[in-house]
């Protein structure tokens, strides 16, 4: 990995400072790269990145405050609950667990607040949600929130995870593609600025619509992106796929991100991003 | 001959008895119109009831039969002095994706479509239709053309999904489709895509973002194979089947999910029992639609298609 870089460089971001009850269950976590046994009260502080370089996956709640000025965030449409159109029992047994585990309604949060003072209209994917895959509901709310920065012109910042379409909703769920990508043609026709942030991972139909789409492609590092996810094409291709195969720094080198961006970074690149899109002089 | 699907088996025997008669009356000169009207009476009843019965899965085997008329038969059934044209200008020419321009009704239009073979060796040539980002890209290509030139694109969507390679992600199918999808969405000429046999994941939506969508009778959409909704949701690919019913896949279901927006009849028993017949209602399906369309401003004509894709599954 190549990770290290950015604790050599000067700014490193300050320590997030955080209220005891944001630190998580347990005492500590194990690093899925280095095996590193790390306390959680420093993990957290870190931006949840392990000393090697590994980046924790965030739940959404922890994404937005280590991204928003504090208590800036106004969640919208946070009530709006799954929909099980084909009355498949498993999949609501799915969902429920999903609420469980995640204490989200949905994989999806968006809604409005302030990043270094600017207004802006952000939307957290959350992989503890059935693997952040986008059903009905997710789809609805991303395209709302593309609706409401056009609406309001703010800045849009989409934090893209996802293991994909939310098979359990058939064509309904590969139908929110074209839904958020016609909604985002508005934002961009609008001229307003859309940001995304590929985390990982970011697979199938949501890398292949809007995660693909903006101005301006952030990745945090070592993230999986790709349309087909790695066991498919190793089952299709019957060979083993080289290391770093889809991670950010492979499709950075392909052209198709912008920047990667660790995450303890990640709150001043967008800052400084989004003053250089202000409307006037500095 | 068609190949004979498993349910078309009792269709078939009735057929083989009917032909020993034919055979044996005029061999033999002996008159056996009479047993022979009957049982091809009974044939009739049989092939009503099988084919107005079929189950999700039915369709599935219909919509993949081997000799399904595809892209490049609905291309030389209905359009006239059809050019293909090549290449994506970036990379290469992606052969499970045809595309081109000829004559519809007296009027220039842009074909695009995925191309499934016949045989084996033509399905190796064209990758079983998934397309790889050059697929896309050249479909992007011939749709600007068109929206220059000022002319109708049609898109036949027939593939199990965009191709799953080292080369297709690395020269980033996930763009590629995006891409393509975001000119769909705001390209000022109309579109109208078919599916015309299976249509699976964003590899078939990637051509899929139009003012109208039409299906075939036997044709099928969703998100995802069969085999692989079963395989990854119950580690189990035998079970396609329930997965096919419970998914709902099927061109009925998909109108009355408010998806697809009209389905076209086929010759019973499905296009291929009558590739010509199935072209000329395609061919009638696609006038009445083309026309309905061109009757629009450009600013309806764009709104509309929004509110198409915005009202899916809508949850007021
Ligand atoms: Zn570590």
């Amino acid at each position: 990995m190549v990770l290290d870089a950015f604790r050599k460089q000067k700014n490193v971001a300050a320590p997030l400072e955080l209220e005891n009850r944001d630190i998580p269950d347990g005492i500590w976590s194990k690093c899925g790269h280095c095996g590193e046994i790390l306390l959680n009260k420093d993990l957290i502080r870190n931006y949840k990145v392990c000393q090697c370089g590994f980046h924790f996956r965030l739940t959404a709640p922890e994404r937005i405050q280590m991204t928003l000025d504090s208590g800036s965030f106004r969640e919208i449409d946070a009530g709006l609950l799954p929909v099980n159109p084909f009355a498949l029992s498993d999949y609501a047994g799915k969902l429920v667990e999903a609420r469980n585990k995640s204490g989200l309604n949905e994989a999806v949060i968006y809604g409005e607040g302030t990043i270094d003072k600017i207004p802006v209209v952000v939307v957290v994917m959350d992989t503890n949600f059935m693997m952040a895959s986008m059903g009905t509901v997710a789809g609805e709310k991303i395209t709302r929130a593309m609706e409401l920065a056009t609406a309001e012109c703010k800045p849009l910042i989409i934090f893209a995870a996802s293991g994909g379409a939310r098979m359990q909703e058939g064509i309904l769920s590969l139908m929110q593609l074209a839904k958020t990508v016609e909604a985002l043609a508005r934002l961009n026709e609008a001229g307003q600025l859309y940001i995304t942030v590929i985390t990982d991972p970011t697979t199938g139909g949501v890398s292949a619509s809007f995660a693909a789409l903006g101005d301006i492609i952030l990745a945090e590092p070592d993230s999986m992106i790709g349309f087909t996810g790695p066991r498919v094409i190793e089952q299709t291709i019957r060979q083993k796929l080289p290391e770093g195969f889809q991670r950010a720094e492979f499709f950075k080198q392909h052209g198709f991100i912008d920047k990667i961006v660790p995450r303890p970074q990640m709150k001043e690149t967008l800052a400084k991003l989004l003053a250089l899109h202000l409307q006037g002089e500095k | 001959m068609a190949a004979i699907l498993e349910f078309e088996r009792p269709i078939q025997e009735l057929e083989n008895k009917i032909n020993e008669l034919r055979k044996f009356s005029s061999e033999k000169g002996i008159d056996l119109s009479n047993e022979i009207a009957i049982l091809e009476k009974r044939a009739g009843e049989v092939r009503k009831s099988i084919y107005g019965n079929l189950n999700s899965w039915q369709h599935v085997l219909i919509a993949r039969h081997p000799q399904r008329p595809n892209t490049y038969d609905y291309i030389n059934f209905i359009f006239d002095d059809f050019i293909e044209l090549h290449g994506d200008r970036y990379f290469g020419d992606d052969p499970a994706v045809v595309g081109g321009v000829g004559w519809f009704n007296g009027r220039p239009v842009t074909v695009i479509g995925q191309l499934k073979g016949k045989d084996t060796n033509e399905n190796l040539a064209r990758n079983f239709g998934m397309a790889h980002p050059e697929g896309y890209r050249k479909a992007v290509r011939l749709m600007k053309q068109a929206e220059k030139f000022n002319r109708p694109v049609i898109c036949f969507i027939d593939t199990p999904g965009a191709y799953p390679g080292i080369g297709a992600e690395e020269r980033g199918q996930f763009e590629a489709i995006a891409r393509s999808m975001s000119v769909m969405s705001t390209l000022k000429v109309p579109i109208v895509t078919i599916v015309i046999g299976e249509g699976f994941s964003g590899g078939a939506l990637g051509i899929g973002v139009g003012d109208r969508i039409l299906m075939q009778e036997h044709a099928i959409y969703s998100v995802i194979t069969p085999e692989g909704y079963a395989s990854i949701l119950w580690k189990d690919s035998s079970r396609a089947r329930d997965a096919a019913e419970a998914i709902r896949i099927i061109a009925r279901d998909i109108l009355e999910l408010g998806v697809a927006d009209k389905i076209i009849a086929e010759p019973l028993g499905g296009a291929h029992q009558d590739p010509e017949a199935a072209a000329a209602m395609l061919g009638k399906a696609l006038t009445e639609t083309l026309d309905e369309l061109l009757k629009l401003k450009l600013e309806d004509l764009t709104s509309q298609r929004y509110e198409k894709f915005r009202s899916i599954g809508n949850l007021k």
